[in-house]
């Protein structure tokens, strides 16, 4: 049997009605949106279930859209089931006030580095998580890197006069 | 037998029963800039704590800024003992992104050039577990294949260690018949010091008794802690995204993948060895499907992304317009979202990429496998002797500059 994005979709509507929402397939990976309550229990569903067994979590990271209001952070979850050999991806968004997910490590051992590096650049803050703690950037830093309010300089600029290092 | 003779310690003289000993960052045996705060019972380890980040370059925030082109060179500072392959996934992944189908003998010559990156990222790996465990010959049998291959890189691509090897579309210049030559050189030559590099290591004594059961894990923990790669199939999970996602026109060709069945540093260095084996058929295969393919195709026809020559730019409107929009960014790029897998020679190598339609990836996110699966360390050491957390780090086939991106 081969697993397909309808039928994925379809079991994830027939367990969780509409609280998923944004479902698409985009370079034929599935992809959907859910609330940052439900993320654990999504998870677990595509975990446990006998046909759609997605028991590999082959990343985790974070992204950030300034623009959304009230859903500013995401964080994106990419899973994949071995003997299918299907891939499939999921986000919560949350707000960049309260940034609060809960934590994957309980399922995956994997997630514990993967969400302390999303909490180190993007600051979201894994709930349950064993070790929230800083991982590539230095301890004492007070912000968090990744997010769009720090832009790199950019490279097109003109206004600056610098002989030493000018371009 | 006398009766035990117990000391008397004046009250408070022993704090603590362990020692704690700093492993790293810049010790001899980590192979790289990392740190690990190991508890130590005598010789036993009690526990690891590993620190990561010495070398944070931050480049999924400098992508942010740079045009796509650009990004290569970032690409090649992660596994830098494999960045050719590197540079391919990321060629790959904007392909994708952006529909361009590459010509099948683009594909080859790619399949030749990462194959040989994953044979001298193996070499280094096994040689330096030889190192660990007191061989040096074999290392030096191996590194002199090394030399040979960034000999093919530079005849390739004119650089050696941080290759930016190729183009989004193709190569930036056709393989010389030098190139060729040296490929088959490395193919002639390669088995034999590996052949002899396998009669002085595989079933050596010595070797064999310090790594069988050292740094084991089982299947399940090890797709629990997110192994991919050969760490993942010595624990006997066959994953191979070359079979399991076809890129690069790897459906072509016939290999197998070895896979192990402890998890332990014995069968992490039995895959690796097998792999380079089937690495050197891939590239004998490849050769050979050259040979009925027409000798002047090295890249994609989509002139929008890919330079011109130099020759047409100064002769040619079109050229030069095409060559001004890419060298400034300006290509058109559509929007979209996808995580694209390659198969880096330690793992499963992804990119997330995210984009806007604009001149920069909008987010770009690097699954590094050493990062996600270095996790596992504190559990493989665990009750370990140091000699043997030491050879446990260097059969994982950790390299900082994944590690940390």
């Amino acid at each position: 049997m081969s697993l397909t994005n309808d039928y994925i979709k379809q079991r994830l509507v027939e367990k969780f009605g509409e609280a998923l929402t944004n479902f698409e397939e985009s370079f034929g990976v599935l992809s959907f949106a859910a609330p940052a309550a439900l993320n654990l229990k999504v998870m677990q569903f595509l975990y446990d279930d006998e046909e759609l067994q997605f028991r590999f979590l082959t990343d985790l990271t974070a992204v950030h859209y300034p623009h959304q209001v009230d859903a500013e952070l995401a964080v994106v979850y990419h899973l994949y089931n071995f003997r299918e050999k299907v891939r499939l991806r999921f986000k919560v968004f949350v707000p960049v006030a309260a940034p609060q997910v809960f934590t994957a490590t309980k399922l995956f051992e994997s997630a514990n580095w993967m969400e302390r590096e999303s909490y180190d650049f993007f600051g979201v803050d894994f709930v349950g998580h064993p070790n929230l703690k800083r991982i590539l950037n230095v301890d004492e830093m007070t912000y968090f890197p990744m997010r769009k309010e720090f832009p790199l300089e950019d490279q097109s600029r003109i206004d600056k006069d610098d002989e030493m290092f000018g371009r | 037998m006398s009766e035990q003779q117990h000391i008397h310690l004046p009250q408070g003289s022993v704090e603590k029963q362990t020692t704690t000993l700093n492993l790293g960052p810049t010790h001899p045996a980590t192979h790289g800039v990392f740190q690990n705060i190991l508890e130590i019972d005598g010789e036993r380890v009690m526990s690891a704590e590993s620190t990561v980040g010495y070398i944070h370059r931050a480049f999924e925030k400098i992508a942010e800024r740079r045009p796509y082109y650009q990004i290569t060179p970032l690409t090649d500072r992660l596994n830098y003992c494999s960045s050719p392959i590197n540079n391919m996934g990321w060629h790959l992944t904007v392909e994708k992104l952006l529909g361009i189908q590459t010509p099948k003998r683009v594909d080859y010559l790619r399949v030749i050039i990462m194959e040989l990156a994953r044979i001298t990222d193996h070499l280094i790996c096994n040689g330096v577990v030889g190192v660990d465990t007191g061989a040096f010959t074999g290392f030096l049998y191996l590194m002199q294949f090394r030399e040979l291959a960034y000999e093919i890189y530079e005849e390739v691509c004119g650089s050696r260690l941080t290759t930016n090897i190729g183009r989004i579309g193709g190569f930036e210049r056709n393989f010389t018949p030098v190139a060729f030559q040296k490929i088959e050189k490395f193919l002639a030559e390669y088995p034999k010091a590996l052949k002899e590099f396998e009669t002085l290591m595989t079933r050596n004594r010595i070797f064999v008794d310090r790594t069988t059961g050292v740094g084991a894990i089982s299947a399940e923990r090890a797709m629990n802690y997110g192994f991919t790669g050969p760490n993942l199939r010595a624990a006997g999970v066959d994953y191979d995204v070359r079979v399991a996602h076809p890129y690069s026109s790897y459906e072509d060709f016939d290999f197998t993948i070895p896979v192990g069945s402890t998890g332990d540093c014995y069968d992490r260095y039995l895959v690796r060895n097998a792999e380079m084996w089937q690495s050197l058929s891939i590239i004998r295969q490849a050769m050979d499907k050259l040979k009925g393919l027409p000798e002047d195709v090295y890249h994609a026809d989509v002139p929008a992304y890919y330079l011109p020559e130099k020759q047409d730019v100064y002769n040619k409107m079109e050229a030069l317009i095409y060559h001004f929009k890419i060298i400034m960014g300006e290509s058109d790029i559509l929007p979209g979202e996808l995580y694209n897998a390659v198969e880096g020679a330690n793992g499963e190598l992804g990119f997330y990429l995210i984009s806007d339609g604009g001149r920069s990836p909008y987010r770009l996110h690097f699954r590094r496998p050493c990062f996600i699966y270095y996790q596992a360390y504190p559990e493989l050491v665990k009750g370990a002797m140091l000699s043997d957390a030491i050879i446990c780090l260097s059969s994982l086939n950790l390299i900082a500059g994944e590690l940390d991106a």
